[in-house]
Order: C-alpha cells, then sequence, then structure tokens
C-alpha cells in the first residue's frame, strides 16, 4: 500500500510543479522590465550559441578523433605515409577537412548522423583490429556514398578542378581529368579511392578487379 | 739477411695496400673505404610519363613508364588493374595486360588474372632517371643480328 502511495505522491508533485512553472511563464514579468528581459535573453542566447559552436569545433579536431583508439590505431595510422599527410610542401588535410563538410547544414547533418558512431564507441563495434578490418568496407561505402552524392565536395574544398592545371600534370593525370572531371562524367572518388586509407575488399567495386 | 727479408715483406705490404685502395675506388661503392658506410645516393622522382619504354629484349617484362606510389596491390584490391585489366582498357588507352597472365602454371587459360600473375610489381617496376653508376656494354640483339655478313643468314 506504502509503496504505491510515494511515486503517486511524487507524481503529483511534478505535475503541480510543471503546471506552476507554465503559470509563472506564461504570465508578463512583474519584476523584470522588458528591456532586461530582451536584453539577459540576447546575452543567454550569445552565450548558449558560443558555447554550442565551441563544442562543434572541438569535436572537428583530429586530436579529438585519433583520442579514440579506432582512429588513432587504424586510419590515422594508414594516412600517416600517405600524400595527404607527408608531402612536400608541408600542406595537409587533417580528418574533419576530408570527413566533415564545410557547409553549416551539412555539417550538423553529419554530426547527426556521428551519434550512430558514438553508438559505436560505447559498444565496442570496432574496438579491436579485427573488428574493424569486419567493418571496414561498410564503413568506407558510408564515406563513398556521402562523396558520391555531394561531387566529392570535400576534396573540392582544396582542389578546384577551375585552378588545375593540366600542363603542369603528368601526361596520364591530364589527360583522364580533361576526359572525365572537367566534362562532369566523373567525380573524384570515383578514381581516387583508398588514397588516404588502405581499401577494403574492393570486388564489386565498379572500377576495381 | 732478415733486414732484405723484412723490406721484401714490407714493400710488399705498400703494393697490396694500394692496390686494394685501388680496387675500392671503382664500383658502385665508389672512393669509400671498405670498412665504411659511403653517403645514400640521391633520391630521384620516378619517371612518369605515358611513353612505353623499348625492351631490352624480347621476354623482358614491359617496364612502367609512370609513378605507381600508393598504388595498393594487395588480397583486396589491385589498383594497377583499375586501368590496366581487359574491361577497363576503354576508359584508361591504357595497354591490357598480357593474354599470358590468364595462364595458370598447367598451361590452362582462365577467364581473368591467374593468381600466380596477381602481384605487378614482382616482374614490373617503374624507372627512375639516374645515371648507371658502372658501365654497362649491353648489345641489343637487332644489333648483333645486323652484324651479320651482306647476305649472311638472318
Amino acid at each position: 500500500m506504502t509503496a504505491t502511495e510515494v511515486p503517486a505522491k511524487a507524481r503529483r508533485g511534478v505535475i503541480a510543479f510543471a503546471l506552476e512553472l507554465w503559470d509563472v511563464l506564461r504570465r508578463p514579468s512583474s519584476v523584470f522590465g522588458l528591456g532586461v528581459l530582451v536584453l539577459a535573453g540576447f546575452v543567454a542566447g550569445v552565450i548558449f550559441w558560443g558555447a554550442f559552436n565551441t563544442a562543434l569545433e572541438v569535436t572537428n579536431t583530429e586530436k579529438f578523433c585519433t583520442s579514440c583508439h579506432e582512429m588513432r590505431d587504424n586510419v590515422f595510422a594508414e594516412l600517416k605515409s600517405t600524400v595527404h599527410f607527408s608531402n612536400r610542401s608541408g600542406v595537409r588535410a587533417t580528418c574533419p577537412d576530408c570527413h566533415v563538410p564545410h557547409n553549416w547544414t551539412d555539417k550538423i547533418a553529419r554530426k547527426m548522423q556521428a551519434s550512430k558512431e558514438v553508438w559505436g564507441k560505447i559498444f565496442g563495434t570496432i574496438d579491436t583490429r579485427e573488428k574493424f578490418l569486419d567493418h571496414r568496407l561498410e564503413l568506407a561505402l558510408h564515406e563513398w556514398a556521402r562523396m558520391k552524392a555531394n561531387d566529392s565536395l570535400e576534396c573540392r574544398n582544396c582542389h578546384g578542378a577551375d585552378s588545375m592545371d593540366t600542363t603542369k600534370q603528368s601526361p596520364r593525370a591530364s589527360v583522364a581529368h580533361q576526359r572525365f572531371l572537367f566534362t562532369g562524367e566523373k567525380t573524384c572518388i570515383d578514381c581516387h579511392k583508398g588514397i588516404a586509407h588502405k581499401l577494403p575488399d574492393m570486388k564489386g567495386i565498379p572500377g576495381w578487379q | 739477411m732478415t733486414r732484405i727479408l723484412s723490406l721484401i715483406l714490407a714493400a710488399a705490404l705498400v703494393i697490396a695496400a694500394s692496390s686494394l685502395a685501388a680496387q675500392t675506388q671503382s664500383g658502385l661503392r665508389g672512393p669509400t673505404p671498405l670498412d665504411t658506410e659511403g653517403a645514400a645516393a640521391r633520391m630521384t622522382p620516378t619517371r612518369n610519363t605515358t611513353e612505353k619504354e623499348v625492351r631490352n629484349y624480347p621476354e623482358q617484362p614491359p617496364l612502367i613508364p609512370h609513378a605507381i606510389e600508393g598504388y595498393q596491390v594487395d588480397l583486396n584490391g589491385n589498383k594497377c588493374l583499375s586501368c590496366h585489366a581487359r574491361a577497363r582498357t576503354g576508359e584508361s588507352q591504357a595497354p591490357m595486360l598480357s593474354i599470358t597472365h590468364f595462364m595458370d602454371r598447367d598451361g590452362q587459360f582462365l577467364a581473368s588474372v591467374s593468381p600466380r600473375r596477381f602481384f605487378c610489381t614482382q616482374c614490373h617496376v617503374p624507372q627512375h632517371d639516374v645515371k648507371a653508376p658502372v658501365a654497362n656494354d649491353f648489345t641489343d640483339i637487332d644489333t648483333l643480328l645486323s652484324r651479320a655478313p651482306p647476305g649472311g643468314r638472318r
């Protein structure tokens, strides 16, 4: 009897509190001036937005990505030997340069998708090398699909077709870019798969044997 | 007597040492003494063209005239075949790998590349523009054949 009574009373208390709060919120303030309220709201908004953006930016750094061993020991280790990490001019791409869209709405959409990755982290979906290799094709397919859908936007943030001097490219690259890239027949990711990380089993992937 | 002997021995030692020094002057080592390690040769960029290199002899595996840095060739895939496979040559205009690569060791032709011919760089290698460190008097077979007397058997 008492066991059911206590939660019932507590529930009533919560409901009463919520009603009271609603009453306060819907009535005009009798203590603060409108100017104070507007200003306080503005300041609170700035602080909230700033904090949100700062937190977002923190998750957009290579340091954040490689703080998990799944990324540090697999994909980041593979990146290090490629031209996107080490090259003659010292310009390099970090994880978010290629894996997070720069445009705000696309970025937020990607961040929402990344909640699945938080799930994976918590439940250890790829927490060993073997599990990572088992999932590599699936992970790669996601990235290829995203790049194919947005016309390799993350590549083009740095590599503009308009700025390509084909006379300075090797003959092979020059011909291929003029035939397939400039005509729009293909996009970067169609040919340049596996340039920053090792490839999964490529059987059945277009362009591969 | 002993003095003469030791003189001869000393002279022999000097001659031996100088001839040894002369020996180490040539070859790939250069002037570096045998007991030290010389400076590494400068690295040069890979030759990166589309032009075929002439084979030195008919059986020579064709050389790769372009850069292949970062090309993945393993159990998961073969980047070379992205251009040189039969079905890919239309887009790439690259030479198709020879039909001999479809043959297994019993001489049977398979439908696609035989596993034993999958790892391209076992035979085909890219080239760097470097000066040959040692002289080479290799003579092309066509040159040898052309030395035959006029009217002689080919």
